[in-house]
């Protein structure tokens, strides 16, 4: 089978950002700035990378994967849409009453949801849960999760990190959306992380760090760093901007959970449909 | 089921899940086993010699084993994780709500360390309040056996049964009171005795001591009904009901008296709008070091005190 091109995973990656904004507006509640960060990495692995199939999001063998950080959903949704587990139209009725867009992923409500997530920090064990499922079961597919920096604060993060070393899970791909920004204020600031990639890389990782809005890159580091059977877990810290690719979003705190108003729903969409500048 | 000759035999509940456990992971290999660093306490020794590939120890970190353990079911597999009550009540609480009660998976919470039992590691080992946490999870299922043949039985039904299950287990021994072919179902109240002026209502640990008060009572010409309440939730409601036919109620539990089991028959006669409550049970105040037996008498979770109730209430 013909692999997505970098120039697609490029182009899904925009329609993935316009959709997620529009979710958050249409709902006018939502997380656009986590949302536009992860979209690149997101667009690389529904698009690319990941072994699933929309018709049968429950199919034993398939890959899986574990939003941590639970709040950008809209993110997944529109992966969700586009890749066809869901209509496409289905998704602006998130946070409505009967949604299976709810708030949160949920996975007894949304097809391709693997695991439910919404509070901070727990993500990380469920994934790891799986990928100990497929190892001891001798079958091929891999998990992939996404933490948040801010979310890497929680103490149950490096519970799970411990274990995903201790049982040797090269089948897990954990990337860490380095956007630098929590709720209230740079992660520096609230609490410093330190350098993510030398923790993990301490704790027994396979460990590199990337531009997480570098197509190229990001799908290259995909091809060769994460594929390695070598018996250990596998981490990606990807340099990303909170926000990315509606200007007034970047970089600010403020976007971290908050719904565009009309004008600025349309200047964002515009933005979005002028291309990223990288 | 008629009880006519007075339990002689001790054993832990926890040893029930050691045994049972064995014989589960046998048949299924799905049945998976997460220690967190108490497996030789938790009575997960033979599990682990006999299915290492069934098994997984995660140190000590509660919150991780409960999400590893909702992974897990997610492919499938029937995890207990095996813990003490107080850190599988309270350590994990939001991971079990948010990872396992939330999604329904079918994750089971295996706890030794009861109630009282752990009575000389003192008040912060003793789980008082972690059934009523455990009611409050939405698709929760929470059983205590009263001892060793009944908690096997219902750690079985735990396993066929899908979705949470939080099975609590005593450290300390309590006298064996069933013989090894009774049945039990969960969420089925088992009648140890009929009665017709005062039920008593128990479960767990205290179930035996139910039993002696019941016998005392007949000796007064009182005749006491008797139910194994071993699950609290669902709660049989229908049993409750039926024990407003007598409409004196006496229940007996080894944990606070708020919202465990004396709270949920509590909320079925306030809704009822009928009978007569006396709750015996943990007094709303922390544990200490001390012999269980002895931790039981300050919190008046003895027979005497069952039968002081019992005779209290037909006497308004
Ligand atoms: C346990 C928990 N505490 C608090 C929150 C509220 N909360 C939602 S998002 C967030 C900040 C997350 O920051 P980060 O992980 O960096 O995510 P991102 O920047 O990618 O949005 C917080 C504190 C939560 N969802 N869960
Ligand atoms: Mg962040």
């Amino acid at each position: 089978m013909q692999r997505t091109s970098v120039e697609e995973l490029k182009q899904h990656a925009i329609e993935l950002r316009k959709t997620a904004v529009t979710m958050v507006y249409e709902a006018q509640s939502g997380h656009p700035g986590g949302s536009l960060s992860a979209a690149d990495i997101i667009a690389a692995l529904y698009f690319r990378e990941m072994n699933i199939d929309p018709a049968n999001p429950k199919w034993e063998d398939r890959d899986r994967f574990v939003l941590s950080k639970g709040h950008v959903a809209p993110i997944q949704y529109a992966a969700l849409a586009l890749k066809g587990f869901v209509p496409n139209e289905s998704v602006y009725t998130l946070r409505q009453y009967g949604s299976p867009f709810q708030g949160h992923p949920d996975m007894k409500k949304c097809p391709g949801i693997d695991i439910s997530t919404g509070s901070l920090g727990q993500g990380l064990s469920c994934a790891v849960g799986m990928a100990i499922a497929g190892q001891r079961d001798e079958k091929d597919y891999r998990v992939f999760a996404m933490v948040g920096d801010g979310e890497c604060n929680e103490g149950q993060i490096w519970e799970a990190i411990q274990s995903a070393v201790k049982y040797q899970l090269d089948n897990l791909v954990v990337f860490v959306d380095n956007n630098r920004l929590q709720i209230d204020g740079f992660c520096d600031d609230v609490m410093p992380l330190q350098d993510l990639e030398k923790k993990f890389d301490a704790f027994g990782f396979d460990t590199t760090r990337i531009d997480g809005h570098n197509m190229e890159t990001i799908v290259e580091t995909l091809d060769t760093f994460a594929k390695q059977k070598n018996g250990k877990p596998k981490c990606i810290v990807c340099d990303t901007v909170k926000g990315k690719g509606v200007s007034y979003m970047e970089d600010q705190a403020a976007w971290h959970g908050k719904a565009p108003n009309k004008e600025e729903f349309e200047d964002a969409i515009k933005q979005l449909e002028g291309g990223l500048p990288v | 089921m008629s009880v006519t000759k007075k339990p002689t035999e001790k054993k832990a509940t926890r040893a029930a899940f050691g045994d049972e456990i064995v014989r589960l992971g046998e048949s299924n290999k799905d049945i998976y086993v997460v220690d967190v660093d108490i497996g030789k306490s938790c009575k997960t020794d033979n599990f682990i010699a006999k299915f290492p590939k069934q098994h997984l120890n995660v140190g000590i970190a509660e919150q991780n084993a409960a999400g590893i353990a909702a992974g897990l079911a997610t492919t499938g597999k029937i995890p207990f994780i095996s813990t003490y009550a107080v850190f599988g009540s309270l350590r994990m609480a939001e991971q079990i709500r948010q990872e396992v009660c939330y999604p329904n998976l079918n994750v089971k919470i295996a706890c030794s360390h009861g109630g009282l039992t752990p009575g000389n590691d003192g008040g912060s080992h003793q789980a008082i309040e972690d059934m009523a946490i455990m009611r409050s999870f939405p698709n929760m299922t929470v059983i205590m056996g009263a001892d060793y043949h009944s908690t096997r039985k219902l750690i079985a039904q735990a396993a066929d049964k899908y979705g949470p299950v939080y099975l609590r287990f005593t450290r300390d021994t309590v006298p064996m009171i069933y013989d090894e072919n009774e049945t039990f179902e969960i969420g089925k109240a088992k009648q140890l005795l009929a009665g017709e002026d005062v039920a008593i209502i128990a479960n767990g640990d205290t179930v035996h001591l139910a039993l002696e008060a019941a016998e005392q009572l007949k000796e007064k010409g009182v005749s006491a009904k008797l139910l194994d309440m071993h699950t609290i939730k669902p709660l049989d409601v229908e049993a409750v009901k039926e024990c407003l036919e007598i409409g004196r109620i006496v229940t007996v539990e080894d944990h606070n008296i708020l919202n465990g089991l004396g709270s949920a028959v509590a909320e079925v006669m306030a809704e009822e709008g009928k009978g007569q409550l006396a709750r015996i049970g943990v007094q709303d105040r922390f544990g200490e070091s001390a012999p269980y037996e002895k931790l039981l008498e300050i919190n008046g979770i003895t027979v005497e005190n069952i039968v002081a109730q019992a005779n209290k209430l037909l006497s308004n």
